[in-house]
């Protein structure tokens, strides 16, 4: 065979183009292409600044409490009970919302590890957008099954794992993309970076997201690749990304969860990659042994799931 | 030349363990030969190419194209021949150039070498004004050309054409048949196609088999396969309510009559010797012929007659049907 009439000698031929098919659907399409922009700023306006649990630890969320409640008396009452001079008690009752204050944030900080609500949310995104990107590509492989472009390629040289991955990797690449986009946007709106955050550590929360997606990804195909209606994908999409969501520290420390949603936080691999990308962006010391145990969950949990997609994959595409 | 590019023996295919779909079938094809596999839906014909074209494994049986096994050597199966599907497989958001370019990055072809022969397709098929449009605004005869451009990209020894008309109007499909032709004549290719137009299988096919029920009834040129249903067909009406078939049938040249709704069908050679001989017969005993028509046999004939004229709801799979709905309403654009 000639060189030019097919180079089957490499095996990733194509895998590239393939990819490539992906993301111009997506870059080559204005409308697509903003709106997955915008998608994450509403989300996190939303839940990042909507559910701003760092204001009710506030000083003057206190005072208002205060006034607005019996409490106020009740405490006056009991403090003259106990002999407390009367000229005291205006004094000692001024200093309770700092008081209030400094027991709030270090409530927040023992369950966040950040006083910044909004800054620990904002991360949960970046996994949270991670999720919702790769869950599509289970419905990408339909969509190629029944146009038929499915069948085209598998008539082609192209490796069959090479038309699987295509659509990991494209997957992966328009996360990462949107994680980028989600870390700037998030420090417009106000993310506090941990004491001990460098630069540098935006890599490693790029090469976690880089191992969950190709994990996610892998998972949603393997699931969906004998499907032949597009339904299929859509109810696994629905049944599987809103618990995966939610029970993990995406949103909520594990540690306030009861024991058995920690149970299972403790296993999904999105609590590790959240857990990696705050270590790296908002805690205020990193610890590099916890970040090494999550790189190692989330890249073992890719490792098998993307074997087994590949694996099952070619034996569903050759019948 | 008569080398076999394509020899199946015994090549069957079955679904779900129970569901035969191509049933033993024994077929070769020769070089620079249009081969044309003709037959009702769910007949089997796509299968065999899916099985030739290396997507489906077969149950038993053995096929190769150009020397290659379909299942120990898929992919040097893979890198000689060239696939037109039955559904337009081009993607929508690119251009056409776009889609061409991907075909041949899936075969590994370079890029610069890529570009001109794409270049050279897109003139071959008259889309080279739409290069850069995007698929999404295309007619159905355009996608079919460029998916017929795919298809060619790696200068196939042999191109694999599903239902290449399908859901075509007049003018697009006459077209399509007159690239198959300059395929054949101006680079000596060989081509297996499938179909359920006659015309189709008439006017292009060196070869036809009528494939049904997931088995080959019969294999020959249009010709011979037409004259295998012995001549022509004489249809007569008379005035007089009698029976007069046995009076036909001692006509010379006149093989069978069937009186069919008051009017006789008669197979004959010779038909335009034998249906004046007929009337002249028949007013020697005093019946008067109303009406006459002579025709010869066409594929239709032939394929009713293999076929048999039983509707086929042959049961389909969603995906096939949903496909194939998708084929025609995008043909139609």
């Amino acid at each position: 065979m000639t060189k030019e009439n097919g180079n089957s000698k490499n095996k990733l031929h194509g895998l590239w183009a393939l990819t490539n098919r992906e993301l111009k659907k997506w870059y080559k399409a204005p409308v697509i292409f903003i709106l997955s922009i915008i998608q994450p700023i509403i989300w996190m306006g939303l839940l990042g600044k909507a559910m701003n649990i760092s204001s009710l630890f506030q000083g003057s969320s206190f005072t208002t409490s205060l006034a607005s409640s019996d409490v106020g008396t009740q405490l006056t009452r009991s403090l003259l009970q106990y002999g407390m001079p009367k000229d005291n008690i205006q004094g000692f009752l001024g200093t309770l919302p700092n008081l209030f204050q400094g027991l709030g944030s270090s409530v927040l900080t023992n369950t966040f590890h950040t006083t910044d609500y909004f800054s620990f949310m904002a991360v949960g995104m970046i996994a949270f957008t991670a999720l919702f990107t790769t869950a599509f590509s289970g419905m990408s492989v339909v969509w190629d099954r029944r146009l038929g472009f499915l069948n085209k390629a598998l008539s082609t040289p192209v490796s069959r794992g090479v038309i699987v991955f295509s659509k990991v990797l494209s997957a992966t690449l328009r996360s990462m993309f949107q994680a980028g986009i989600i870390i700037v946007i998030a420090i417009a709106f106000g993310l506090q970076f941990g004491a001990s955050f460098n630069p540098l550590y935006v890599l490693g929360v790029f090469a976690i997201m880089f191992l969950i997606c190709v994990g996610l990804s892998s998972m949603f195909i393997a699931i969906t690749i004998r499907s032949t209606r597009i339904e299929t994908p859509m109810a696994v999409m629905n049944l599987i990304t809103l618990p995966l969501m939610f029970a993990s520290n995406a949103f909520f420390p594990t540690s306030i969860m009861p024991p058995w949603l920690q149970t299972v936080a403790q296993y999904n691999p999105m609590t590790y990659t959240t857990e990696a990308v705050r270590q790296l962006l908002i805690y205020k010391t990193t610890d590099f042994g916890v970040v090494a145990t999550d790189f190692a969950y989330v890249g073992i949990f890719a490792a098998i799931v993307a074997t087994i997609g590949i694996v099952l994959s070619w034996r569903y595409l050759s019948k | 030349m008569s080398e076999e590019i394509i020899k199946a023996e015994g090549l069957t295919k079955v679904f779900n363990s129970h569901l035969v779909a191509v049933d033993h079938v024994n077929f070769e094809i020769k070089r620079g030969e249009v081969y044309g596999f003709l037959g009702p839906n769910g007949a089997g014909k796509t299968t065999t190419i899916n099985m030739l074209i290396t997507i489906l494994r077969p149950t038993e049986g053995k096929a190769t194209v150009l020397g290659f096994d379909v299942l120990k050597q898929n992919n040097e199966v893979r890198n000689v021949i060239g696939v037109v599907p039955q559904e337009y497989t081009a993607d929508e958001d690119l251009t056409g150039l776009e889609n061409i370019l991907l075909c041949a990055d899936m075969y590994g072809i370079p890029r610069k070498v890529a570009k001109e022969r794409a270049l050279d397709l897109l003139k071959l098929v008259e889309l080279t004004d739409f290069k850069d449009k995007r698929v999404q605004t295309f007619s159905g005869g355009m996608r079919r050309r460029l998916e017929l451009a795919c298809g060619l990209i790696n200068r196939p020894k042999i191109l694999f054409l599903d239902e290449p008309t399908l859901g075509l109007d007049v003018q697009t499909r006459t077209a399509t048949w007159n690239y198959i032709r300059k395929l054949k004549k101006e680079y000596g290719m060989t081509l297996f196609m499938t179909t359920h137009y006659l015309e189709e299988a008439d006017s292009l096919c060196d070869r036809v088999a009528i494939i049904d029920h997931g088995k080959i009834v019969v294999v020959g040129t249009p010709e011979d396969l037409k004259h295998s249903l012995g001549g022509d067909i004489i249809t007569i009406s008379i005035k007089e309510d009698a029976d007069v078939a046995d009076l036909i049938a001692n006509v010379d040249h006149v093989k069978n009559v069937k009186k069919e709704n008051g009017s006789y069908r008669i197979k004959a050679e010779y038909g335009e010797i034998t249906a004046p001989s007929i009337i002249e017969t028949l007013r020697k005993k005093g019946y008067a012929v109303t009406k006459l028509s002579l025709t010869e046999p066409t594929l239709n004939e032939v394929y009713l007659e293999y076929t048999g004229k039983s509707l086929r709801d042959a049961e389909e799979s969603r995906e096939a049907f949903a496909a194939q709905r998708m084929t025609m309403r995008r043909a139609r654009q």
